[in-house]
């Protein structure tokens, strides 16, 4: 226990690493997902394969590789950045493929009367979009987008590997000092389960907040 | 879906389409000959660099690490499948004593990294005189974390079975056990296939973690390959293009057996969404 106790500035730090992390990478990962959701309900096939493809791509490979392949593969075509922006910006393309495939799911849940009634009065396609489908696949997809949040905490675990020093990292530098491994690997542990706790805290409120009668 | 948001174009969403078209192609383009300059500036197009990937030698050095990439997967996958469906049934007991403990196992290993488990199984576990071999040492935390992923997956697939289908069984004379065994289990199995199929290529894509562990799955060979011949892009470029061969393969395959499984009128599923891992 007092392992944990001496190093809690260690942990901290490492904690909002970890924070910052999720916070950067989701928001950019929001902004992918978007992006790539409006490509793929747009009219334009060419956009539409991209976005796709895309989506594909990033869900069958394995995040690690793609750190990997950021932050080892990269400085040899001259592509040098730091390292956790490298690996935020990683996972943040990472997690937009998921993002996208969650609000399309929203999308698909919309009946089409929305689409045809905004068209009808005059509604753009990016209008449509952004005050009509959106709003609410965004609603229907609370709860799955809330999962991701999660999720992502969780893979901003394996920048790790590549050598970003968050909590699962401090948590084993630690180790590698103490030697006490079940108190630190179980404080790290109930760490993430906090923040986990919070994210699934905060979707069920919003969830029943956002929730459309229908 | 397709056409939710947009009607069949007339002349001028038609040319706003083309305009479109030509914006994005362009925007890839340039995207492509960004890439091939720096590639190209850092010398790291040159055959020398690409020729080795062409050769049989390597081939065989990389797929004997996707076959301990497979096996690996497999086996987790296995023990993890077993674990799921006793954690599944254990959620739906009738006894809080069994209900409450697989509830709180699944809970858990959600909010905990994979990697997080890897380090506890790799330091954690030898200074309690728990030192297992390096298979299992990415094996065991892999199960232990698709376990509940896994149970998840059979919960949905057994309460979505009718609940007549039960009770007809009961009705016959079967004991709960033999209901949930021979009426309940085989329907549930055959609905979730489709999902059990894409969380085993989340499973392979966890197996990656290897490269931590050390042991020689494609990822960790490909470290090794690009630390040997110093070809790190390529070599790595590579493994992810196997990687994606592989999963999405395996990603067609859970697609077609989800319209097979639709077809064959069992009930209209949610569509799931996928979480990241």
């Amino acid at each position: 226990m007092s392992a944990l106790l001496d190093h809690l500035p260690e942990f901290w730090q490492g904690l909002v690493v970890t924070l910052q992390m999720t916070a950067a990478s989701f928001a950019g990962a929001a902004v992918v997902g978007l992006v790539i959701v409006a490509m793929r309900v747009g009219p334009v096939p060419v956009l539409r394969t991209v976005a796709t493809v895309y989506v594909e791509t990033l869900q069958n490979l394995p995040l690690l590789v793609l750190l990997v392949l950021a932050v080892f593969g990269l400085p040899e075509i001259g592509l040098k950045a730091g390292l956790t922006t490298t690996a935020v910006v990683v996972i943040a393309l990472y997690e937009g493929a998921y993002i996208a495939e969650a609000l399309r799911s929203g999308v698909n849940a919309i009946s089409s009367g929305q689409g045809e009634a905004a068209r009808a009065l005059g509604l753009t396609f990016g209008q449509s979009l952004r005050h009509v489908v959106l709003p609410q696949a965004l609603r229907t997809v609370v709860q799955p987008i809330g999962n991701i949040f999660i999720a992502l905490t969780m893979n901003t675990s394996l920048a790790a590997a590549v050598g970003v020093v968050e909590l699962t990292a401090a948590a084993n530098r630690v180790n590698l000092l103490e030697a006490q491994p079940i108190p630190i690997f179980v404080g790290a542990g109930l760490a993430y389960a906090a923040v986990a706790a919070c994210a699934g805290f905060v979707t069920g409120r919003l969830e029943r907040r956002l929730a459309v009668a229908r | 879906m397709s056409n939710l948001l947009f009607d069949e174009p007339g002349p001028r969403a038609r040319r706003r389409i083309r305009l479109a078209t030509v914006a994005g192609v362009l925007v890839l383009l340039a995207l492509v000959a960004l890439a091939v300059r720096q590639f190209a500036a850092n010398g790291q197009l040159a055959a020398e660099r690409w020729q080795p990937y062409a050769t049989w030698p390597m081939w065989r050095y990389l797929l004997g690490g996707l076959w301990s990439t497979a096996l690996a997967a497999v086996v987790s996958a296995a023990i993890a499948m077993a674990g799921g469906i006793a954690l599944a049934l254990g959620r739906l007991s009738r006894r809080r004593a069994v209900r409450l403990p697989a509830a709180a196992y699944v809970e858990a290993v959600r909010t905990i990294p994979a990697l997080l488990l890897v380090y506890l199984v790799l330091f954690a576990l030898p200074r309690y005189g728990l030192d297992l071999p390096l298979f299992w040492k990415l094996v065991a935390p892999l199960a232990v974390s698709n376990a509940a992923a896994f149970a998840e997956i059979f919960r949905a697939g057994i309460m979505s079975v009718e609940r007549g289908q039960g009770e007809a069984a009961l009705a016959l004379g079967l004991t709960h056990g033999q209901s949930m065994r021979l009426v309940v289990l085989p329907q549930a199995a055959r609905r979730v296939l489709p999902s059990i199929v894409s969380q085993s290529v989340g499973l392979l894509k966890d197996t990656s973690l290897g490269f931590v562990v050390s042991y020689a799955e494609l990822l960790y060979s490909g470290k090794v390959l690009a630390n040997y011949n110093g070809l790190l892009i390529q070599t790595y470029i590579v493994v992810a293009l196997v990687y994606l061969v592989v999963n999405a393969s395996l990603s067609a395959l859970a697609r077609s057996l989800d319209r097979s499984v639709a077809g064959r009128g069992g009930p209209r599923r949610r569509k799931i969404i996928r979480v990241p891992r």
